[in-house]
């Protein structure tokens, strides 16, 4: 038998409880964003010394796109998501695998708790700092909010989906932590969380823009300063959103192949 | 007494044997995978580089950056990855302090005729680090032969001094910081604001960032002293600024500073420290 939806709302519920138990840990966490943010405005900042424009951006689009970064990184990325990567090396795996769920499913309802809560403490506070020190560039009218909410929603899902395959990587490496540490720069640099990707040469940039980096990072922050199509923007974060996660359930079905239980 | 003194040297040169093989034990450990440690080693030089092509990326679109050219940003670049790096490897598992703390090891660290400071880095050392170092090292070599310098033995002495000068800084800041996690078991984030904020804030010339951002991150947290004033003392660069040129040659001195600010706080940090009790 199958778990209806109705479980599956449950454990957004559950995901977003559990992870509200840390809140001290989310307030550090934020603090520590809002001190990078202002690092990264400065050093973002000094591009136009000679100009009011580069790559599109102006300096109130600028600082709102380090600002914005800082207040999704926790919700996107979540560099520190090793959890199934720890129960396939543990063996808790199997236990999961055995359970009446989607694995994937149940696994992404968690995660969509857990950006719940870090939208409701991780978000606003570096926003609103960032609208105390720095003029920043909104949306004007109800689409380019909607357009933006949208675009985190799918940026969360392409984050799921790219950790999710990382995660499964414990199935066939002893030691999956070059995985993450890779993941963490890369997502990092070609995201959209240090630079903007149009500031990179025009090669790169067509080349980044293949990943599904951009849809992280990049993509709900040019729908926040309203910079390029939303449209193109949103169908390349659905493209991959959808892509990452149908590449996950293939390499899960791969995993549950070569997983062995020892022991009865 | 000359019993007393003796009995002290032996207690001193069996502590540096008991060093030595916990770095040793750690060592062995970590590279018993010799293809996983290389990944690793290979990860940190990316993390490295991802910093180094950020630099190269803004400079695509700016011919300065507070009053330094690319090959000059580079030597600051340079100097603070290398000791970044260097520190991240000796003390960067103290964010792992709270795990310590937490299940109890701290308490049995504490038994053993050992500082537990001392221990924690000694067992805990992170070879894979060097990646980081050894790429901001190769950066430095390239600028510092791209860049004109007025070769002096003051200088010679200086980039020697200075690399290292940034890892006792580096390392007294990671102390004091991690010292929070005995009042706040879950403040380690909080510590990120200031250690890994310094791996950027140094990389970087002082005049980009705002006056009250100086303050904090350049001298409240010593970060000025790691990479920006060492290279102005090197390129024989009046200070952008306006501060004073003595400053450019005090990171040796600051250095010392830190580590007795830094060995203060680890002390009443540990003082303050009853146990999480079980």
């Amino acid at each position: 038998m199958r778990a209806g939806a109705g479980v599956y709302l449950r454990l957004v519920a559950a995901g977003f409880r559990r992870w509200s138990t840390y809140r001290t840990a989310a307030l550090a966490g934020m603090a520590t964003n809002v001190v990078f943010g202002f690092m990264r405005c400065a050093v973002l900042l000094t591009v136009f010394a000679g100009t009011a424009r580069v790559a599109g951006y102006d300096p109130a689009a600028a600082v709102t796109f380090v600002w914005v970064g800082q207040a999704l990184i926790d919700m996107v990325l979540a560099w520190g998501d090793t959890e199934l990567a720890e129960r396939v090396r543990s063996g808790d795996i199997a236990i999961d695998l055995v359970r009446p769920w989607d694995l994937q499913l149940a696994r992404l309802a968690d995660e969509l708790g857990r950006a719940g809560f870090s939208m409701v403490v991780r978000f606003g506070p570096p926003m609103l700092v960032g609208a105390a020190f720095f003029e920043l560039r909104l949306p004007t009218d109800v689409i380019g909010w909607v357009a933006f909410a949208l675009g985190v929603l799918l940026a969360v899902v392409v984050g799921f989906g790219l950790r999710f395959l990382l995660n499964l990587s414990a199935f066939w490496l002893l030691d999956w932590r070059g995985v993450f540490g890779l993941y963490a720069v890369l997502s990092g640099l070609l995201g959209g969380l240090v630079l903007p990707i149009g500031m990179f040469p025009p090669a790169a940039r067509v080349a980044i823009w293949c990943t599904p980096f951009p849809a992280t990072l990049q993509a709900p922050a040019d729908l926040l300063v309203g910079r390029g199509s939303p449209a193109l923007l949103l169908i390349h974060q659905l493209g991959w959103a959808v892509g990452l996660l149908w590449l996950g359930r293939i390499v899960l079905r791969r995993a549950e192949r070569v997983l062995v239980v020892q022991g009865g | 007494m000359a019993l007393g003194a003796q009995a002290g040297r032996t207690r001193r040169a069996s502590g540096i044997t008991a060093y030595r093989r916990l770095v040793g034990a750690a060592a062995r450990s970590q590279l018993a995978y010799p293809a996983s440690f290389a990944l690793q080693c290979a990860g940190q030089a990316a993390a490295q580089t991802s910093e180094l092509v950020t630099i190269l990326v803004l400079f695509r679109h700016v011919r300065a950056m507070g009053g330094f050219d690319v090959r000059q940003v580079l030597v600051i670049y340079g100097i603070a990855g290398v000791s970044f790096g260097l520190a991240d490897m000796i003390v960067g598992q103290l964010d792992s302090l709270p795990t310590y703390i937490r299940m109890g090891r701290l308490d049995a660290l504490m038994l053993r005729p050992l500082g537990a400071l001392g221990q924690i880095c000694a067992s805990e050392i992170t070879l894979r680090r060097l990646g980081r170092s050894c790429t901001a090292l190769a950066v430095l070599v390239v600028a510092l032969s791209t860049v004109d310098i007025q070769w002096t033995v003051g200088r010679a002495v200086l980039v020697m001094l200075a690399p290292v000068a940034g890892t006792v800084i580096l390392c007294s800041i990671w102390v004091v910081a991690c010292s929070v996690c005995f009042w706040l078991v879950e403040g380690r984030e909080l510590a990120n604001s200031v250690t890994y904020g310094s791996s950027m804030f140094t990389a970087y010339p002082l005049g980009i960032f705002s006056s009250w951002l100086r303050r904090l991150m350049g001298f409240a947290v010593p970060g000025a002293f790691v990479a920006y004033f060492p290279t102005l003392a090197l390129l024989g660069k009046p200070d952008p600024l306006g501060l004073p040129r003595w400053l450019q040659w005090s990171s040796p001195l600051v250095a010392v500073l830190s580590v007795l600010v830094a060995g203060a706080v680890w002390r009443t940090a540990l003082r303050h420290y009853r146990g999480t009790g079980s």
